[in-house]
């Protein structure tokens, strides 16, 4: 796509070459860092925390992008074809993924984050009878919502480097041992906040339906306006379906988020008399200045917002 | 039936937001687009709505989606366009409707790269294809201020703006307000669709000014009847695209939009005046 085919065979043999110098040259090349590529903003975060120093690291979909539809740029294939490992999230999360790899003629190491996590069905109310071609099939990609499926993400992290570079294996582990206890401390926290909150009453109004893994982790229970994925447009009976059902369910909360369009809650809320209790961040990172600039104050903005406009 | 037609607006608010939102859109849109129609100026309604785009698009990346200053990035794009292929068409050999395509593709490539520059460009679709459920109450007012603005600035220019339709040569002989007069109409085209563009997006807000005057065309062949037929038209096609939305779970612009052209089509087959059928009726001659 990006580089046309009498080119590809001259790519091939110069990272072929590059792939040789490299598994030659091991202690040479242990003090360049290790050049990496993560498909989104959350994923990036996660990296950056195992890698350290020995990482550098770009970052596909950016804070405040949208996986869902990103359109790769010219840019983003050359950091593909120059990088020695990608990370991605896998469960179907980047439909754009195979066609950059193969387009940016990438030969390093692929990491799909999320492998060995359960992957969870998605919720058949959130179904909102459209037929929505989006690439997840029917597997909910949102895995890192839940902090203990995000210590698997930093177990292949670990792998996936610890391959590429041997030398650092060590240094990975390590701070994959430090950050996995502020995982635990984390779950920890959420699941005792929730546990104030009676099971009644937990229950959410969200934009976008990427909260999956986090409500099979704490019981919570989340309701989306529009389907799952963020291209399809509400109807008229999808919107007054919803606010049957907060009226009927006496839900006290919607929350807008950080990708979808807010003006349409805020009529909701409008409706129903219920709070708009701020932006929970799902699919990706704010800003650097932003309340939700690494994947640990992204949980922690959420964990805050949700159990203050839940409780009693 | 009674329940199915007004239960949804009893029930809920944003249906009836809705409907009041496209009630102020089709009595200003509708007639704009009837004069638009006559002076064979049906596409350059389309130019004008690409042309708002990277207005809009500079107001949202400066202020979030703030009804102000997108209003205002879109009618300073539109005017911008206008005035500049007005100015290119005085001023050289080139015709106003190849200058307006320039510009207009030129307004349009700006706003998508304003638009891809920033990461984040799922806002933005919501906002180019603008969601009428979503009606606030200062866009409510923006609505019915623009339309209301429309209908008094029509009564004001009506007689020079149906003179330069039938016979622009007679009104520059008799009058020098020929070029004023096109530009208060390109203006009102403007604010018309700045005003769409927020119940209805960008793309779809000209279907709500062309659909429902090219429909009224084959009903009516006086202007006041145009209008009169092309607003109920538009009134008629929100109504039932809102309620089609709400009983079948379409979206609501599509569906409004494709409820206009509906009545197009119907029009089209069977309206008394200049249809196929009317076309194929025999028409009696003149007998001596």
């Amino acid at each position: 796509m990006f580089i046309s085919s009498g080119k590809k065979g001259v790519m091939g043999l110069r990272i072929a070459l590059a792939v040789t110098l490299l598994s030659l040259a091991t202690v040479a090349w242990a003090a360049e860092p290790v050049r990496a590529v993560a498909s989104f903003s959350i994923l990036g975060d996660l990296v950056c925390e195992v890698g350290g120093e020995r990482v550098t690291l770009s970052t596909l979909v950016g804070p405040d992008g949208d996986a869902h539809v990103y359109q790769p740029t010219p840019a983003d294939a050359r950091s593909v074809a120059q990088a020695d490992i990608m990370f991605i999230n896998g469960l179907g999360f980047e439909g754009w993924i195979e066609r950059l790899v193969q387009a940016a003629d990438f030969k390093g190491t692929l990491v799909t984050a999320s492998e060995g996590v359960k992957p969870l069905e998605l919720a058949e109310e959130a179904d909102n009878h459209d037929d929505d071609h989006n690439d997840h099939g029917e597997i909910d990609p949102h895995a890192w919502q839940d902090p203990t499926n995000v210590k698997r993400y930093v177990a292949n992290i670990v792998a996936g480097l610890s391959a590429v570079d041997p030398a650092g294996s060590a240094i990975y582990q390590a701070n994959a041992d430090r950050y996995g206890a502020q995982l635990d401390a984390l779950d920890t926290e959420a699941r005792a906040a929730f546990a104030a909150v009676p099971e009644a009453q937990r229950k959410v109004i969200t934009s976008h339906d990427a909260f999956g893994y986090f409500a099979s982790a704490y019981g919570v229970k989340f309701l989306a306006p529009v389907g799952f994925s963020t291209e399809a447009e509400a109807s008229a009976a999808d919107v007054a379906a919803l606010i049957r059902e907060i009226r009927a369910n006496d839900i006290g909360a919607v929350f807008v988020e950080n990708i979808s369009d807010p003006r349409l809650l805020e009529q909701i809320s409008r409706e129903t008399q219920a709070v708009v209790g701020g932006t929970l961040y799902s699919d990706a990172l704010s800003g650097s200045d932003g309340p939700a600039a690494t994947y640990l104050d992204l949980f922690s903005h959420n964990l805050r917002l949700l159990t203050g406009a839940l409780a009693p | 039936m009674f329940e199915h037609l007004i239960g949804p607006f009893v029930e809920f608010s944003f249906m009836r937001r809705a409907f009041v939102g496209c009630l102020a859109l089709s009595l200003s849109a509708a007639p704009v687009g009837v004069f638009l129609m006559l002076r064979r100026m049906s596409l350059t309604g389309d130019a004008m709505a690409h042309a708002i785009l990277p207005g809009a698009a500079v107001g949202y990346l400066i202020a979030g989606l703030s009804l102000f200053a997108m209003t205002l990035g879109g009618i300073v794009a539109g005017l911008t366009v206008a005035l500049l292929s007005g100015l290119v068409t005085r001023a050289t050999v080139l015709r106003e409707d190849a200058s307006l395509a320039a510009f207009y593709l030129l307004s349009l490539a700006a706003g998508v790269l304003i638009v891809s520059l920033r990461g984040s460009n799922v806002d933005l679709l919501h906002v180019l294809f603008g969601t009428v459920l979503a009606l606030d109450d200062p866009a409510l007012f923006l609505l019915s201020g623009i339309a209301s603005v429309t209908l008094l600035t029509l009564a004001v220019v009506y007689r020079a703006l149906v003179l330069e339709c039938f016979d622009p040569g007679f009104l520059r002989t008799v009058s020098r307000i020929s070029p004023f007069v096109h530009f208060i109409f390109l203006t009102l085209v403007v604010l018309n669709l700045v005003a769409g563009f927020h119940a209805l997006g960008t793309l779809l807000a000209v279907g709500m000014m062309i659909l429902p005057a090219v429909t009224a065309r084959f009903w009516a062949s006086g202007i006041a009847g145009l209008m009169a037929i092309a607003v109920l038209v538009a009134v008629s096609a929100s109504l039932l695209g809102l309620l089609l939305s709400y009983h079948a779970g379409l979206p609501s612009g599509p569906a409004i939009i494709l409820t206009a052209g509906g009545f197009y089509l119907l029009s089209l087959s069977i309206g008394p005046v200049g249809s196929f059928a009317a076309q194929r009726r025999p028409t009696r001659h003149l007998e001596a």
